[in-house]
């Protein structure tokens, strides 16, 4: 039985043996995540717009959103293997359809929340309806949006490990043969680096969210 | 110029908000539409802007029936002030009051200088410009708020109960504060209010509303001294004297002061003397006159504008402005 001690040792050692591999698959990984997450943003946020816009396309487009977030995203990776195959292709689409629902649900919630008061009176003001959108709306709720982007961002990072199942690549190469190989530090140099990755990137957006909240600070600052 | 002929609205479900309104509010003054909930005063002033469309008759806007204006066009072109403020938080101060002049793309120069002109108006500090609506309290929110309103020099002014949630030495503030600045901008104003006392105290002439009808269309004092029927009445309430000593001012009921040689007369001297808690101001209400008059151990009391004395007040003039009108 190895300790816990000597697994890290071996893994750092593993890691460092095989790095230009694991420069290799990180860069997969992370061209996985953000082409699909980049996608997802173009397509939901467009289709958030179009949702407030028109109350009755909001139901059929937050349903297709909804049903997209439920089904296992191992299952969506099973469905894209028949018909897109193997390789990159189907892991991006699969992923894509995974990181849609978090910025299409806070592009809507978003887009409503702003204050009804404040789109009378820039409706009031002569601001026509894309106006009215570009200017009013869509600055006012850009905070929310872009938390849901965020949220996104890293479930994505986390489901990008099964497109290895598809031939995506990935880090996930390393942490699920590792574990049919029983390759203690091939997983855990492919599980914390990916870990690591997520938390990277949360922080590093939370800095960006925090900015774009700034430009609109909260009521905590009333003046006397 | 704003003329309401004949004009009937019917929401969509069937609900006659206003029925057959005619009105006339003439260039540069200010109208009060006020009435009880649900009477239809804010519907009248959002035809105006085309926010609601009437189903009959017509609303002229400068002449023109401003349902053959565009309505975009006609909307930049009239100021608009609402209850809940409505600022864009992600805007600076400077930013919202330009609002207006930036849809009508004017020079960058012309609208930095017209943001400077309207916060000195509104008196508000110049570093204001780049701060955040939520930093400000309610008060000087709506300062910015009529700011932007002003920013395009509008010719016409719409103020849905503008005041409406403030409190209320803030709100009395920014009324007495708009009266200034409505002598001296010349824009024709459209004010919905429910509160009596606001509607005679800020307007030129009054509607009063009742469901969906303008039962009295009059200026305060003559709506004060002769309320045309039962809803008025109640609508002003019962101590309409009271009401009507706090829009009379000095001035009507002074007697104004004879040519006489300098140095004459001991109640002038005593103004001198006296200092301004003695002398009453000519724009002051009768309220304050009377208040003052019964805590003095004088009769009489000077009158005075820009440190001059201009006229005497008694009891007696204001009693003989309520008594049995001989002439006038």
């Amino acid at each position: 039985m190895q300790s816990a001690v000597s697994t890290v040792a071996e893994s750092i050692q593993f890691l460092s043996e095989n790095f230009p591999e694991f420069l290799q698959l990180l860069q997969e990984h992370l061209l996985l995540v953000i082409i699909s997450e980049i996608t997802a943003i173009a397509i939901a946020v467009p289709l958030g717009v179009l949702a407030v816009r028109h109350e009755r396309l909001k139901s059929p487009i937050l349903s297709i959103g909804n049903v997209a977030q439920t089904v296992p995203p191992l299952a969506i990776i099973a469905l894209m293997f028949p018909v897109l195959g193997l390789g990159f292709l189907p892991s991006f689409v699969a992923l894509f359809i995974y990181a849609l629902l978090p910025v299409l649900v806070n592009t809507i919630t978003g887009l409503e929340d702003v204050e009804e008061s404040t789109i009378n009176a820039a409706k009031g003001m002569g601001m026509t309806p894309y106006e009215r959108l570009t200017k009013i709306r869509f600055p006012l709720a850009l905070p929310v949006i872009f938390a849901g982007i965020r949220t996104s961002m890293v479930i994505n990072v986390g489901t990008a490990y099964l497109a290895f199942f598809i031939g995506g690549g990935g880090l996930g190469v390393w942490v699920i043969s590792g574990i049919n190989l029983f390759n203690m530090p091939q997983v855990l140099a492919g599980a914390v680096t990916g870990a690591l990755l997520a938390i990277t990137l949360d922080i590093g957006l939370a800095v960006i969210e925090s900015r774009i909240g700034t430009a609109s600070p909260d009521s905590s600052q009333v003046a006397a | 110029m704003i003329e309401f002929e004949n004009v009937t609205k019917v929401y969509p479900d069937g609900t006659k908000a206003i029925e057959e309104v005619s009105f006339t509010v003439e260039e540069g003054t200010t109208t009060v539409l006020v009435g009880p909930s649900g009477c239809g005063k804010t519907t009248s002033m959002k035809l105006v802007n085309r926010l609601e469309e009437p189903t009959e008759g017509t609303v002229y806007v400068d002449g023109v029936d401003n349902m053959a204006q565009d309505r975009i066009d006609l909307r930049r072109n009239i100021g608009y002030v609402i209850q809940e403020i409505g600022l864009f938080d992600h805007m600076t101060v400077g930013e919202n009051i330009a609002t207006v002049p930036e849809l009508r793309e004017w020079e960058q120069s012309r609208i930095d200088e017209r943001v400077d002109e309207l916060l000195e108006l509104m008196d508000l500090p110049g570093n204001y410009r780049d701060q955040y609506p939520r930093e400000l309290s309610g008060g000087q929110q709506q300062r910015i708020g009529v700011a932007r309103a002003l920013a395009a020099d509008p010719d016409i002014l719409l103020m849905d109960e503008p005041f409406g949630a403030l409190d209320p030495i803030t709100r009395d503030n920014l009324q007495d504060e708009f009266l200034e600045i409505q002598d001296r901008i010349n824009t024709t104003i459209l004010f919905v209010t429910h509160s009596i006392d606001e509607a005679l105290k800020m307007g030129d002439q009054i509607a009063i509303f009742d469901v969906g009808e303008i039962v009295q269309y009059d200026t305060p004092t003559e709506i004060l001294q002769n309320p045309k029927n039962e809803f008025v009445e109640n609508f002003i309430g019962d101590n309409r004297t009271f009401k009507q000593l706090a829009i009379t001012t000095v001035e009507e009921v002074m007697e104004p002061r004879e040519e006489r040689p300098p140095g004459d007369g001991d109640v002038i001297s005593a103004a001198t003397d006296g200092g301004d808690d003695y002398a009453i101001p000519a724009d002051a209400s009768l309220q304050v006159a009377l208040t003052k008059l019964l805590g003095s151990e004088d009769p009489t009391l000077p009158v005075v504008r820009d440190g001059r004395v201009v006229g005497t007040v008694s009891e007696r003039h204001v009693r003989s402005y309520f008594g049995p009108t001989e002439e006038s």
